[in-house]
């Protein structure tokens, strides 16, 4: 159940890009075992805020705070030690392709947390038990298909055991038949109490886990609701209505 | 004719003791070169603007001055006046090296370059320190991938290295030039160092795309 202190939020974060506002003053919270879903139309900074979040881009301004303390960035290594604490999956799951399976997941492992190459890869088949990969643990990235690729990704990440997870658009790259392994994954997180916030167009996918839909747009957050309140037949938030011309989208192909 | 090959005969082992000393000032340039070529494109891609300026010179300096005035500007010039009293063997890995290592900087640089960008983000995002993502996770990559060029570039240095014998370096081409204008048999004395580079590229090539497959990464392009 949702506690009294976020485990990760943000406030009024801004990133521009040469001049061009990108994001305009973000707020977000993440309660212990929420998830939530950012929508919107392209552009409109989702990806740029997943970011900002874990300082793959450094946010102009704004605060981040982690289990309640607030993040202060003031050299390198500050950044390093707070990456360790969220973990990240990306659309094109960026596998490093010269590991096979297990050794992706080991290697943050051996290299970070300086644990010993055999218990880093006992902990790695754990988590590929756990995405239901154990068995593809010797082979390369470029032997595995789009879905188990991700599933190593996810895998990848949560052997750090972060705290919370961003997703950006986890299932974009698949084929329509391998998306439904990696929601899978991604339903039994949710199931264990699994922090995370998840961009997506696919939404249809994952609304049922969602606690909140955040719609966002020119790098705002225009609209916020849980999906009864946004998704429900008729309402006419904005939401509903960039959700009903993807369902149309989806549906013409 | 017969003298010819009673010269070659005569002459082989003091070409082959050469050969040594080419095989040595090749490894210890290509090596050299590696180190500078890795630093050198690690600063070229990620290094502030101060490096880049930098390493640009270093690499345009040693691109676009010939060998041979390098060898003689570095070996006659610099090193004596800097009072450094390497021998011509040293001298001559130094300025290989520095040569190759212009040359395999820009090939790493591309290397580096054409890996996805998301292999540097996904090692941040883990929490991997930016020493730690190209260590482990571009480094390794890069250098399988450059290893065509690289063998590329081992066979220029290997031929490179014959210009040594102008500072006296006694490899093959020094040996076999002092022997030919003892005994006047140019032909067969350099028909045979011609052989002995020949042989020694054939060499290091096979060893090199024997490296190359061993390491290759099974469904992985490179
Ligand atoms: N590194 C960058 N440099 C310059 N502009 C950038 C950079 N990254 C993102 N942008 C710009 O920021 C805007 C927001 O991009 P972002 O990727 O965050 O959108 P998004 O909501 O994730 O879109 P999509 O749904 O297509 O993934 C875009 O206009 C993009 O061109
Ligand atoms: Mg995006």
């Amino acid at each position: 159940m949702p506690q009294d202190v976020p485990v990760l939020s943000v406030k009024n974060i801004t990133k521009s890009f040469s001049g061009v506002p990108i994001l305009k003053g973000v707020s977000l919270e993440l309660r212990e075992g929420e998830i939530k879903i950012l929508i919107g139309p392209s552009g409109g900074g989702k990806s740029t805020l997943l970011q900002c979040m874990n300082y793959l881009v450094a946010p102009d301004q704004g605060q981040i705070w982690l289990d309640g303390e607030e993040i202060c960035i003031t050299k390198k290594r500050d950044v390093y030690a707070y990456r360790r604490r969220v973990g990240m999956i990306f659309q094109d799951f960026n596998l490093f392709d010269h590991l096979t399976a297990i050794d992706n997941v080991a290697i943050a492992l051996r290299k970070i947390k300086k644990i010993s190459k055999k218990e880093a890869l006992i902990r790695a088949l754990k988590e590929l038990e756990m995405v239901g990969l154990a068995d593809k643990g010797h082979l390369y990235p470029a032997e595995l298909s789009g879905g188990q690729k991700q599933r190593v990704a996810i895998a990848r990440a949560l052997a750090m055991d972060p705290e919370v997870l961003l997703l950006d658009e986890p299932t974009s790259a698949l084929d329509p038949e391998l998306i439904g392994e990696v929601i899978a994954v991604i339903r039994a997180l949710a199931n264990k109490g699994m922090t995370m916030i998840l961009a997506t167009h696919q939404i249809g996918l994952i609304r049922n886990l969602a606690h909140e839909i955040l719609f966002m747009e020119q790098g705002l957050i225009v609209e916020r609701g849980t999906p009864g309140e946004l998704l429900s037949r008729g309402n006419p938030s904005r939401t509903q209505g960039f959700c009903d011309r993807l369902n149309e989208l989806y549906d013409e192909n | 004719m017969l003298e010819s090959l009673s010269v070659i005969k005569a002459s082989l082992p003091y070409l082959l003791q050469g050969s040594l000393l080419t095989v040595g000032i090749v490894i210890g340039a290509m090596l050299f070169g590696l180190l500078l070529g890795l630093a050198g494109a690690v600063g070229l891609v990620y290094g502030n603007r101060l490096v880049q300026v930098v390493l640009d010179f270093y690499v345009w300096f040693f691109r676009g001055v010939p060998i041979l005035v390098l060898l003689f500007l570095f070996y006659f010039g610099l090193f004596n006046y800097l009072g450094l009293n390497f021998t011509a063997f040293v001298s001559v890995i130094i300025i290989l090296g520095m040569v190759t290592g212009a040359y395999q900087a820009n090939i790493f640089r591309g290397a580096i370059l054409s890996l996805p960008r998301g292999q540097f983000k996904a090692a941040s995002a883990l929490g991997m320190s930016d020493i730690q993502a190209i260590v482990t996770i571009i480094l390794p990559q890069v250098l399988r991938i450059s290893i065509p060029a690289w063998t590329n570039e081992f066979s220029i240095v290997l031929k490179d290295s014959a210009l040594a014998f102008v500072i006296g370096a006694p490899e093959i081409m020094g040996r076999a030039q002092f022997i030919a204008s003892r005994t006047y048999q140019h032909l067969a004395i350099y028909m045979t160092a011609g052989i002995l580079y020949f042989f020694l590229t054939w060499i290091g090539v096979s060893a090199l795309a024997r490296l190359e497959k061993k390491i290759r990464i099974p469904g992985y392009s490179c």
